[in-house]
């Protein structure tokens, strides 16, 4: 049995108090965690944590994840990746099943799933292919992934659009057998053939082929009015521009059942970056003009965006030491997207921890049905926590990915990650991530619970 | 004379800049025309003409100017590279460094590659931007503007600006380095510069372009009266991803014709950075009249490119002296 | 730093004087004559001289025989001092192929000035014969190269320069050591 009393630690920026953990649930609050661990059996030694200062928020989900493996493990592993998330005060992620092989088979998700279990760090949440290869051709066999250890409950083809539209009606309507949901990459390919930018003024300038704001905002209209037409449920990844907000504000007041994510990188970086032609800005979507980030940082405060999603697309350095055209498209995002909510939400003065814990853990673990993410802060909730110290600025570097296309370096930002909890174990601590991972046997109903409707 | 490290972007030059550029080039044009066209000023110096891409004409036009200051000169052909498998653009400059090259003369098919070049620290020698995607071609603007000035003011060109000249840039504009580039210095040099497209062949976003748009070349070439028109190169796969219908309308809507050789001023320029495509943009009738520039363009381009490597190169090497 | 005038105006025109004349002396007339001044100054000077000879000989018409020799793209040392303005050469009327060219300098120091003009002029055709004329020889050569026509030897030292200024571009006439 393991335990810590959290001393003096702000739950969502309200008054301190104190947190008893044992094992790996919240065993108590307040006064009585002090009383219980003080009034403890003198055999069982209860570790004091003083948290004086920091905010406790529960442990980050995140929706859109590249964690490379199998496949392009020279970029990341499940490991590297989950070791990342927990630098970033993440407890769970979903990976993206743009791997090689395609996680678009049982088979597949399982191996990911199971490497997450032994990684230890977070976790991890296989995402399943729409389509068989992500060719946009064949539904993939969505249902078996559902079906097996890995419970299957987000579909995507990210990286590339589902742009057909029969087959986009179709995922939609076969995935509420298992109440999944078909999250859009949303581009319209032939409107962006060979696209390396956003289209406005700086593409002009640079010569480089733009990517029209109409391209995603196409997608996105046809698939709400899908989503409607057949009662399914839509996620939109990554929404990146001002226009998108709109249609997503349109839907979701006809009552639509789709939900929005934001990237970090959207929310804080613009278009002029290109013209320095460092590839390390190439991302899809493309970063967009400042009205959009405006526009996106108002919607994610109003709740016309649901969540905040990392789109962690670590790259090796070759693919982005070369010209723009030839480089490849993302960036890092797990360890900076704690503070760019802090920016967005805390710092701005605009909004509330309890915003930040719903567009961080809440909002995504519903989306994603995983009923032991995402839990209030509460007695007998299971210890998944991230301790902020928002005092603190930082160097916004990425320590743990294999990766280095982190277009942040340089920048100091505000909010740190001190301490990630995760399942009742410290991924990270004081700092520094664990040098191994959760050393418990794997929990057998890590997603049991993902079938609770929400 | 101040002394530039790389020559990137027409928007690397002043305005006393580039009219120092385009006084050392009238001194080069005269050394082009007397029987012994080479000066000793770049001995000892090695140019490399590093192209991703064909061009034949860029290419011989530098290695003519390096040859006639008499820098050693290697061609050094990587078609088809770095995009595509191969040796990637980090390779060949970190080669070149090796091999001691003072000077990059670089054509690539990706906007920015010379930029990306300039900026990685890959390699200490001067780059010049000899055409980068769709992005920009200094030196054709330098030899445009040469060009412009020198029928204007003939003899007496030296030290003079483009201030009132009106310069109409017709053509396929959004996948045009030709045209960024002259946008870029035509203003710096005072000129008033229109543009003449299909809407399809602008780009989306020229609102901050300082220039005045048109659609119609007849009604352009009616009302501005444009001191020189400048015929952009179409090219023909444009036609086949719906920039425009086919080759015959946009010939007739906006080619030039000999109906508007009779509607230009009796002195103006019609200027084609080559090679032309007869028929299409430009008319025989047109290409072969007293109005064009087409070969003076190509003499030129010799002199200002020895003016451009003249000033790049002629200081101390891998000192960063923008 | 103390600056001490060597030659004043007057001393200058009496050397230009002097120089024009041995010029015609040496030359025994003014056929084929031609002078080619040396950007800045030996342009000046060249004219100066010029007009003496012409004053002397109608033959000599400064219109057709003087011009003017950048030789910028012909110095050795560009890479140390790069940002020398590059002008206009003007060759003179007459041309120089098989003509007696006198290069006209204000100051002969090292000599490579010099060394650089003669590349030059090999660029441009073949003169019959070459001479050097200067108003101020300074010493501390470098090069196997001397003056022909001097109007004066100034010896000085390396720390020291000297400025040769004319009423055309400076105002004033004279030459001054600065030390």
């Amino acid at each position: 049995m393991s335990k810590f009393l959290l001393k003096n630690v702000s739950l969502l920026g309200e008054a301190p108090t104190d947190v008893l953990i044992q094992d790996d649930l919240i065993a108590a609050i307040g006064a009585d965690a002090a009383g219980k661990a003080a009034n403890h059996d003198s055999a069982e030694s209860v570790e004091i944590i003083d948290c004086a200062g920091l905010i406790a928020v529960p442990g980050l989900v995140d929706l859109h994840t590249h964690l490379r493996e199998p496949g392009f493990e020279a970029s990341e592993t499940v490991l590297s990746g989950t070791r990342s998330a927990a630098a970033g005060g993440f407890t769970a992620v979903h990976a993206m099943a743009n791997t090689s092989p395609v996680a678009d088979t049982a088979g597949v998700v399982e191996q990911v799933w199971s490497l997450g279990l032994v990684a230890g760090f977070a976790d991890v949440v296989p995402v399943g292919a729409v389509t068989v290869g992500l060719e946009g051709k064949q539904l993939a066999e969505l249902a078996a992934m559902a079906d097996s250890r890995a419970q299957v409950r987000v579909f995507s083809d990210d990286g590339k659009c589902v742009s057909d539209p029969l087959l986009m009606r179709r995922a939609l309507e076969y995935v509420k057998a298992f109440d999944g949901v078909i999250a859009q990459h949303s581009q319209e390919p032939r409107l962006t053939e060979g696209a390396q930018m956003n289209e406005g003024i700086v593409s002009a300038e640079l010569g480089l082929v733009g990517w029209p704001a109409v391209a995603e905002e196409s997608i996105i209209a046809r698939d709400v009015l899908l989503a409607e037409h057949v009662g399914s449920r839509l996620h939109v990844c990554h929404l990146s521009t001002a226009g998108s907000v709109e249609i997503v504000r349109w839907a979701k007041a006809r009552g639509i059942n789709v939900t929005a994510e934001v990237t970090p990188h959207h929310l804080l970086l613009t278009d002029e970056l290109a013209r320095s032609y460092d590839a390390v800005y190439k991302v899809n979507p493309p970063l967009r003009t400042q009205a959009d980030v405006l526009a996106l940082r108002e919607a994610l405060i109003d709740g016309t965006i649901d969540i905040i999603a990392t789109d962690h697309a670590p790259h090796p350095d070759e693919s982005k030491d070369c010209e723009w055209n030839a480089a490849a498209f993302g960036m890092l995002g797990l360890e900076i997207a704690a503070s760019v909510a802090h920016d967005v939400l805390i710092a701005s003065g605009k909004s509330t921890w309890q915003r930040f814990a719903e567009v961080l853990s809440h909002n995504p673990s519903k989306i994603g049905r995983l009923a032991q993410q995402g839990q209030a802060i509460a007695v007998g909730s299971i210890a998944n926590l991230a301790l902020i110290d928002p005092s603190q600025t930082r160097d916004a570097v990425s320590t743990e990915s294999r990766s280095h296309n982190n277009p942040y370096l340089g920048l100091k930002v505000g909010g740190e990650v001190v301490h990630t909890i995760y399942r009742g174990y410290f991924t990270k601590r004081d700092g520094k991530v664990a040098a191994g991972g959760r050393n418990h046997a794997a929990p057998t109903d890590v997603n049991s619970a993902a079938k609770v409707s929400n | 004379m101040s002394s530039l490290k790389h020559l990137l972007s027409a928007a690397d030059l002043s305005r006393d800049a580039a009219i120092n550029l385009l006084d050392i080039a009238e001194t080069m044009s005269s050394v082009n025309d007397r029987e012994i066209k080479k000066l000793p000023t770049l001995r000892g110096k090695t140019v490399v003409n590093l192209f991703f891409e064909d061009s034949t004409r860029t290419r011989i036009s530098f290695e003519l100017a390096a040859k006639r200051l008499s820098a050693d000169v290697i061609n050094f052909s990587a078609k088809g590279s770095s995009v595509s498998k191969g040796e990637s653009l980090k390779d060949t400059a970190q080669t070149l460094e090796a091999m001691g090259a003072d000077g990059v003369v670089i054509r690539h098919p990706a906007s920015g590659a010379a930029y990306t070049l300039a900026h990685s620290g890959w390699i200490n020698g001067s780059i010049v931007n000899a055409g980068d995607g769709t992005h920009e071609h200094p030196t054709q603007a330098l030899l445009d503007a040469f060009t412009i000035r020198r029928r204007l003011h003939g003899a007496a060109s030296s030290g003079k600006d483009l201030a009132g000249v009106k310069v109409a840039v017709v053509g396929d504009v959004l996948h045009s380095r030709v045209a960024r580039s002259n946008l870029l210095l035509l203003n710096t040099l005072g000129a008033e510069v229109h543009l003449v497209a299909p809407p399809t062949l602008l780009p989306a976003n020229s609102s901050a372009w300082n220039a005045v748009i048109h659609f119609s070349l007849d009604e352009m070439l009616q009302t501005v009266k444009p001191d020189a028109v400048m015929m952009l190169r179409v090219q023909l796969e444009r036609m086949n991803a719906a920039y425009f219908p086919s080759e015959r309308e946009y010939a007739r809507v906006w080619g030039f014709n000999a109906d508007r050789l009779a509607m230009l001023r009796e002195n103006a320029l019609l200027m084609h950075p080559g090679p032309m495509n007869r028929g299409l943009e430009i008319s025989a009738a047109a290409a072969d009249s007293p109005n064009s520039t087409v070969l003076e363009q190509v003499a030129n381009g010799v002199s200002v490119r020895m003016a451009v490597l003249f000033n790049l190169l002629s200081g101390e090497r891998s000192i960063d002296n923008v | 730093m103390v600056a001490r005038t060597v030659l004043t105006g007057d001393d200058i025109d009496r050397a230009v004087t002097r120089i024009a004349h041995e010029i015609i002396e040496s030359n025994h007339g003014v056929s084929d004559l031609v002078l080619l001044g040396i950007p800045t100054r030996g342009v000046i000077l060249a004219n100066r001289i010029a007009k003496i000879i012409a004053r002397n000989d109608a033959n000599f018409s400064p219109a057709d025989a003087v011009g003017r020799l950048d030789i910028t793209m012909y110095r050795d040392d560009l890479a140390s001092n790069p940002t020398r303005e590059v002008t206009e050469t003007v060759e003179p009327g007459l041309g120089i192929d098989n003509r007696v060219v006198v290069l006209v300098d204000d100051v002969l120091y090292s000599g490579r000035t010099i060394r650089a003009a003669l590349d030059a002029l090999s660029d441009l055709g073949r003169p019959k014969v070459v001479r050097l004329a200067v108003l101020v020889d300074r010493g501390h050569r470098e090069l196997p190269i001397r003056a022909d026509f001097v109007g004066k030897n100034l010896p000085t030292s390396r720390e020291e320069r000297i400025q040769v200024q004319l009423l055309e571009i400076d105002g004033s006439n004279g030459v001054l050591i600065e030390s």
